[in-house]
């Protein structure tokens, strides 16, 4: 502890990095919500390319700009928006992972397209959890480093790839196929269980809203996505404050949804129509002003289906050597 | 579907179940309407028109300690299947592990677990008393209640110093108490589009709520005054000055006195 601590050192720091795991899960008492990567999809392909634990955690890069300098040497990878990823200069392509030495030069430039890359590391970052997690959520200023994105000359502490227990020789390249990889499109549809006060919107409200399209507006962010499109009224203003759930669909006065994510606030007293399965909030998060989406309802069960089809899909996705 | 004479369930998300609990009277006039819930295979079938339920819009801490008995029976029962739990005035939200359990089984679990669930008599906690300093300069909406509620200003102040809230539940934001019931006439409803910045230690009514912001967020309650209490200290122990079951009461202090005790007034205007 008395060393200072070695590991990937941020020269730029971009538009919004944030050190996320998985989440922060079991401290809804205190208010806190679960923060996690916004395309939790990508981020456990970065893991799982590191041969990590798919909890690890992993840099998220927003919009692109970061750039680090490796201490020690380490192996890497990048997964999410197609964000131009160069070492040293030299070009280097996503959905792989690769050595990186003592010196190396890592620089992310701006996604053309998507919104969020993850930027893991085999055997990930020694930082100190906080509530259980180091996934960082700026408007609570917990997590991360020291409560908020990443900073200039910041240093992300992580060992040397010798001195992990899977050792040097254990560690390989890994690529994920190109078929295999996400596409990142401007229009997606998002699959959606009514639930909640979903009563308390007409039969006509809910078919303009599973039958319009909503554009992104300009207001979207790790806390949720505010779309433009058919107003849908409900027959109540408020209710009683609850609890709000991954993918809530809130519909405020103006009739304007509201898709709530993983910053969002953990309790909130505007109606809900429903919930956006957690596979889909991952695709709205590739999202910037502008893009479009669709909802389509599903039962509970479909969406229990679809949850275990797409684990079962990413599981047997096997990884090559190259 | 209802798991006893006042708590229904119903779902809120792919993995999120969330439990509606009423005084004991009012469950017998909802109609159940039809059960969206289980796996109707025609997904298209959950449009068709239905009768709903009346929504129960009271506060009440009867409720709240029925809620509390609940909360903690699926901890001690069902903590293995569950994810987090987030209690609120009438209702527990149930987030479960999907890998562990899925919702058919949970329903059943969550029955059998609450089914004796009885409503409870209001419990006491302890009396936390925080300072405001209310003024036109930190509470922007106070002409606005006063107005809507033809008060003046110091009439709206000292009616919402009158009561002692109970804390019925915490979130939104880390510390953020949700205190109740503040007098019919300084009640506000939610702005029609939240404002996108509420400053740190901001005091704020919307309905019969009131709370405290215990840092800079988005917000779409009515603002009346600062608070120079921090609400949420991570380092503190404990984290938060308050916690579910206390009472708070609010006292008047000037711009001297807040500026004093740690607060500090917003560098930027509110909109």
């Amino acid at each position: 502890m008395n060393q200072k601590a070695q590991g990937l050192q941020v020269t730029h720091a971009g538009v919004l990095s944030l050190l996320q795991d998985a989440g922060r899960f079991g401290a809804f008492s205190l208010g806190l919500t679960n923060g996690g990567p916004a395309d939790s999809h990508a981020f456990y392909w970065a893991n799982r390319l590191c041969g990590n634990e798919l909890n690890t955690a992993a840099i998220e890069i927003n919009l692109g700009g970061l750039s680090l300098i490796a201490q020690v040497d380490c192996l890497i990878a990048v997964t999410g928006a197609p964000m131009p990823l160069s070492i040293n200069g030299r070009p280097q392509s996503l959905w792989c992972s690769f050595f990186v030495k003592a010196g190396d030069n890592i620089t992310l430039g701006y996604a053309s397209q998507g919104v969020r890359a993850y930027l893991a590391i085999a055997g990930g970052f020694d930082v100190k959890p906080s509530f259980g997690s180091v996934s960082t959520v700026c408007r609570e200023s917990v997590g991360g480093l020291k409560g908020e994105k990443l900073q200039e000359n910041d240093i992300l502490p992580c060992h040397a790839l010798s001195d992990l227990s899977q050792n040097r020789a254990k560690a390989k390249q890994l690529l994920l196929a190109e078929n295999d990889q996400p596409k990142y499109t401007n229009e997606i549809t998002l699959h959606t269980m009514l639930s909640y006060q979903q009563k308390h919107f007409s039969s006509t409200e809910k078919r303009m809203f599973f039958s319009g399209e909503y554009e992104v507006s300009t207001r979207w962010d790790r806390m949720g996505y505010r779309l433009t499109g058919r107003a849908i009224k409900a027959d109540i203003e408020g209710i009683l404050s609850e609890g709000i759930c991954y993918g809530a669909v809130q519909v405020p006065a103006d009739g304007q949804p509201i898709v709530l994510l993983n910053d969002r606030q953990t309790i909130g007293g505007y109606p809900k129509v429903g919930a956006v399965i957690s596979q889909d909030c991952a695709k709205l998060s590739q999202l910037r002003q502008g893009g479009k989406v669709r909802f389509e309802p599903i039962s509970m069960s479909q969406a229990d289906n679809m949850f275990h089809l797409n684990l079962a899909r990413f599981n047997q996705t096997s990884l090559k050597a190259y | 579907m209802n798991i006893n004479a006042n708590i229904r369930l119903e779902v809120a998300g792919e993995n999120a179940l969330i439990l509606y609990f009423d005084a004991k009277e009012q469950l017998s006039n909802i109609n159940p309407g039809v059960d969206f819930t289980e796996g109707s295979s025609e997904a298209t079938s959950t449009i068709k028109p239905e009768v709903k339920p009346e929504i129960n819009s009271e506060i009440n801490p009867e409720i709240s300690a029925t809620v509390h008995l609940a909360k903690q029976l699926i901890i001690q029962h069902l903590s293995a299947d569950i994810v987090d739990l987030i209690p609120s005035y009438a209702s527990i939200l149930v987030v479960f592990n999907l890998l562990e359990i899925d919702h058919h089984h949970l329903r059943n679990k969550l029955k059998r677990v609450l089914k004796d669930c009885e409503y409870q008599p209001a419990s006491s906690g302890k009396l936390i008393e925080l300072p405001v300093y209310y003024s036109l300069e930190s509470g922007i909406d106070l002409a606005k209640i006063a107005q809507k509620a033809n008060l003046t200003i110091a009439q709206v102040i000292a009616l919402h110093q009158a009561t002692e809230y109970q804390v019925y539940a915490i979130g939104f934001a880390p510390g953020f108490a949700y205190l109740g019931e503040v007098d019919s006439k300084i009640a506000m409803p939610r702005l029609s589009t939240p404002r996108l910045k509420v400053p740190k230690g901001a005091v704020a009514i919307a309905d019969r709520q009131t709370a405290v912001y215990p840092a800079e967020s988005p917000g779409g309650w009515h603002l009346i005054g600062l608070c120079p209490v921090e609400m949420f200290s991570p380092s503190s122990e404990p984290v938060m000055p308050v916690e579910v079951g206390d009472k708070v009461k609010f006292s008047a202090i000037n711009k001297q006195e807040f500026i004093a005790l740690g607060g500090a007034l917003p560098t930027s205007p509110i909109a």
